[in-house]
């Protein structure tokens, strides 16, 4: 057993292939870390734990404590009391049932099929008023040029974000993701920045809540905030749950985006296939959640001793679900290194699993697959201009941070060419 | 015996429904290009029949029972037609439209048929329906259209239970009589299954416990317009459904020589037949409804379960199996489970309560209609059951696999206080 391998995996300069560490670390299925806590790597005890009543998802640490600013009324009232809010309303993916499910069912109630389908039209003329931005290009960097703004641009629709404000939302979108990441939490002075982003983010959102109660439109945040069965999300919970899918729904999607060409641009016949057969999409989509997913790992606590794997996993110690490694379990996928886009039973946990699911997962595969068969039939011979390309320092939302791609050229869309 | 040498070219599948195409699949995956072909005596392709006793009979004739069929299967199918005999020495199988096939491997797959009502007259009347096939189902379906004044369930099982749900789902007065002191009591034991019986009633049904039906009372066209129960009691009824269990289709297995009874096939650990002396036919394979086999997980016991689960894992076992040589054996180890969807309930069970003797609330209430329950034998846990409450079923499913102390998995976020209670067993 190696208790410090984990260490290893969160080591930057083991991001570009974080693989053969899982393949380690799997040699025990729940292994302890020399710091307590215990990191799951397997198949089925990662979906046994995913199911388990004992483990709890309410492990962010309290609020830090804040710097001295001289100011009294802000130091002595309007901050504490502001984190104590903050601390008792938690996004829900850090909460627990019942509360977890209360505000969940309100949030899906919002994801209703025609919603999903609107958004699907919307990612589309997205995706490809970017591309035609492209057009004199013929390199670029994918990641700042395309799929950092689509999904940003895709959540504030979602939300009803007007879109002059847009530009402010991708600052905040960009410096709250990194609260999703365990490893950067104890970052003092990041988390001073999140904590700036996050007050402007609530003011900002407070704001366009209280516009939305008094002139609702056909968003979700009109939805969210307006009352149903006489039930009524309070402020406090509308704003976490408002940052919540910004910040779950941005980061990760760009990372899909991102992986998927930087994967097809390595096994370029399946690049081929998905630009004469788009209708493969869906499935190479589902191989790529679990071959390069955006999402490695998550962290829960044990709320009671859980036996598992061979050993047991004491009452209050961190748990790692190492989710990127489960979906490359020999015992659970024939041949599990392999991307084969059209593979049958494909139980990935790129969207998670059990209660925490992801809420987004019909939005974001919609994003992906509109996006990537764009990039497919309209970016002409794409080169990668580095391989592996430069990655973002987070080992749970892991992604390229650029990708620089050269192309022949980009091939006018069927819209522009009618409108020319 | 050993595995037969000679690498399989020709497989046949007997019964082509969810364990026979199941089989197929299994085949195609573990990389077999040989034949595959699928004799089933229904005309139609496979289809699911779960949903035959919920969606199906609300009226949802859009919901979608066929199974999918994977492009590349590349299988015969030889629907209409069905076997009537079997010899395992010549590897033949003789067929209803008079010809014969040869196999190097079989796998039967013929499961269950619904037990018909006794009276075989009264049986033939066209207001009393059973329900196992998808004809079934669209004709009780309208059946029901036609508004029956009151609908008699006989039988509460499963199925019994599910119909009757569906038919107050469709606003129809329905009276479930059932033989012994609770529904459901066999498969939940008995304080899930009081639990039942308040949910039951709650939602309408008239529910006659303790009671049995003796023979029905047709009118001048011999519509069935009355029961009349052996206490004499007479319940008015137009529409008659008896959900009495099921019969295994192994008539054509009768002079084969196998080890055949009203449990099924019996098969060993690896899926493969035995003959009435308990030898092991090598090439000769069961699975599904049909099998009576040995659970590793309960040290060997014979089961005998009509599982959708079972019916897919235990076909997966076999197909490997059928192309393995000796060594590439595998042993058969599932664990049964079951799931329902009545009265807004949806109802799951992993591991056998058959035998248990203790049961605990661990989480949840029943009082909010929404927990988990275990079932203890002797100090281990056997079997958990979740009412609207599924996505905490696996941890709970690993505890029965592993025969944790009962109870197990203290310390949920959600937990009551735990108080395990004697489990009384109802005398069948
Ligand atoms: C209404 C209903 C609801 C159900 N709901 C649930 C549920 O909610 N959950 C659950 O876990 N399970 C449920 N089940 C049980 C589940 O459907 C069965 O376990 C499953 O169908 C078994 O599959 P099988 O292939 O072994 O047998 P079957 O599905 O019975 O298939 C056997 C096939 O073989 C054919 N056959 C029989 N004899 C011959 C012959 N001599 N020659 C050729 N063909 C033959 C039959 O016509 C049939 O097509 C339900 C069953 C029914 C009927
Ligand atoms: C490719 C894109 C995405 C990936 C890979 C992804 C992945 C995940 C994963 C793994 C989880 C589980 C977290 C846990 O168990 O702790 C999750 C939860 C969540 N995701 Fe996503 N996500 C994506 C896109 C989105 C989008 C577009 C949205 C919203 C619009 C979204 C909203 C959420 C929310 C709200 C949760 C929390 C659910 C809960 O706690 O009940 N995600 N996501």
């Amino acid at each position: 057993m190696n208790g410090t391998l984990f260490q290893q995996i969160l080591d930057p300069a083991n991001r570009a292939d974080p693989y053969p560490l899982y393949a380690e670390m799997r040699r025990t299925p729940v292994s302890r870390q020399d710091d307590g806590s215990y990191v799951v790597s397997t198949h089925a005890e990662l979906y046994r734990l995913l199911h388990d009543p004992r483990i709890s998802s309410e492990d962010l640490p309290d609020p830090p404590l804040f710097r001295w600013t001289g100011h009294p009324l802000s130091d002595l009232f309007v901050r504490p009391v502001r984190s104590r809010i903050t601390a008792r309303h938690r996004p829900f993916i850090f909460r627990d049932p019942p509360d977890h499910d209360l505000l969940r069912r309100q949030v899906m109630r919002e994801f209703a099929p025609a919603r999903v389908r609107a958004m699907h039209r919307k990612a589309e003329q997205l995706t490809h008023a970017l591309l035609d931005g492209l057009r004199d290009r013929t390199d670029l960097d994918l990641v700042d040029d395309f799929s950092y703004p689509l999904p940003v641009t895709v959540i504030c629709e979602l939300l009803g974000v007007p879109r002059e404000d847009e530009p402010r939302f991708q600052g905040w979108a960009t410096q709250l993701a990194t609260a999703l990441e365990p490893d950067r939490r104890t970052d003092r002075e990041n988390a001073g920045r999140t904590e700036e982003a996050f007050t402007a983010i609530t003011d900002y959102l407070q704001g366009l809540i209280k516009e939305k109660r008094r002139a609702p439109q056909d968003d979700l945040l009109s939805g969210l905030a307006a009352e149903h069965d006489g039930e009524r999300m309070n402020d406090h919970d509308l704003v976490a749950t408002a940052v919540l899918l910004l910040v779950a729904g941005h980061e990760t999607t760009v990372n899909l985006i991102t992986n998927g060409v930087l994967t097809l641009l390595r096994f370029p016949e399946h690049l081929e296939r998905l630009r004469r057969e788009p209708e493969v999409a869906p499935r190479l989509i589902e191989e790529l959640l679990r071959y390069e997913p955006p999402v490695h790992y998550r962290t829960r606590l044990a709320r009671a001793d859980i036996a598992i794997g061979g050993t047991t996993i004491p009452e209050g110690a961190p748990v790692v679900l190492l989710l990127a490694s489960g979906s490359r379990d020999p015992l659970r996928f024939a041949d599990p290194d392999r991307f084969v886009p059209d593979r049958a039973n494909n139980q990935h946990f790129g969207f998670g699993g059990s209660l925490h699911y992801c809420v987004g997962a019909p939005l974001a595969r919609i994003e992906a697959e509109v996006a990537l068969v764009a990039l497919a039939q309209r970016l002409q011979a794409p080169r990668l201009l580095a391989d592996p390309p430069p990655y973002r320092p987070g080992a749970s939302l892991r992604g390229p941070r650029h990708l620089l791609l050269a192309i022949d050229a980009v091939t006018p869309s069927a819209s522009a060419e009618l409108a020319a | 015996m050993t595995a037969p040498t000679e690498a399989p070219r020709q497989i046949v599948i007997v019964g082509a429904s969810l364990a026979g195409l199941s089989a197929a699949h299994a085949l195609r995956d573990v990389g077999y290009e040989g034949r595959i072909v699928l004799i089933g005596d229904e005309n139609e392709p496979p289809y699911d029949r779960p949903p035959l006793s919920k969606q199906v009979l609300r009226g949802l004739y859009s919901a979608e029972t066929s199974l999918p069929q994977r492009a590349d299967l590349n299988a015969t199918f030889r629907l209409g037609v069905g076997a009537l005999g079997l010899d395992t020495l010549a590897h033949r199988i003789y067929l209803s439209d008079g010809t014969q096939i040869v196999y190097d491997r079989l796998l039967i797959a013929t499961g269950t048929r619904a037990r018909p009502w006794p009276n075989g007259a009264e049986a033939a009347s066209s207001n009393v329906y059973t329900l196992r096939g998808h004809a079934d189902a669209e004709h009780l379906a309208r059946g029901l259209a036609g508004k029956p004044r009151r609908v008699l369930i006989i039988g509460g099982g499963f199925i019994g239970c599910e119909i009757a749900s569906c038919c107050r789902d469709l606003g129809l007065d329905v009276t479930l009589a059932v033989r012994g002191a609770l529904p459901l009591v066999h498969a939940l034991g008995s304080v899930t299954a009081a639990f039942m019986r308040d949910v039951i009633r709650d939602r309408g049904v008239d529910l006659r416990l303790e009671t049995e039906v003796a023979r029905f009372q047709p009118d001048a066209d011999s519509r069935v317009v009355a029961a009349i129960l052996r206490n004499g009691q007479r319940i008015e009824a137009d529409c008659v459904v008896a959900a009495l269990g099921a019969l295994r289709n192994t008539e054509w297995l009768a002079g084969a020589g196998l080890a055949v009874s009203p449990k099924g096939v019996r098969v060993d650990t690896h899926c493969r037949v035995l003959t009435a002396t308990r030898a092991v036919v090598p090439d000769v394979f069961a699975a599904g409804d049909i099998a009576h086999w040995p659970s590793a997980i309960y040290g060997n016991r014979l089961l005998a379960v009509e599982h959708w689960g079972n019916a897919v894992a235990q076909a997966e076992t076999a197909a490997r199996n059928m192309v393995a040589g000796e060594a590439g054996l595998i042993p058969y180890d599932h664990l049964p489970d079951f799931w329902s969807q009545q009265f807004g309930l949806n109802i799951k069970l992993v591991g056998l309560p058959t035998g248990a003797n203790q049961f605990a609330v661990v989480q949840g209430s029943l009082r909010d209609r929404r927990f988990i329950g275990v079932y203890g034998a002797q100090g281990r846990t056997v079997a958990a059951v979740s009412v609207d409450s599924a996505r905490w079923l696996p941890a709970y499913r690993a505890a029965v696999a592993e025969a944790t102390p009962f109870p197990p998995i203290v310390g949920a976020l959600d937990q009551a206080d735990i108080r395990p209670q004697p489990l009384a067993r109802a005398v069948s």
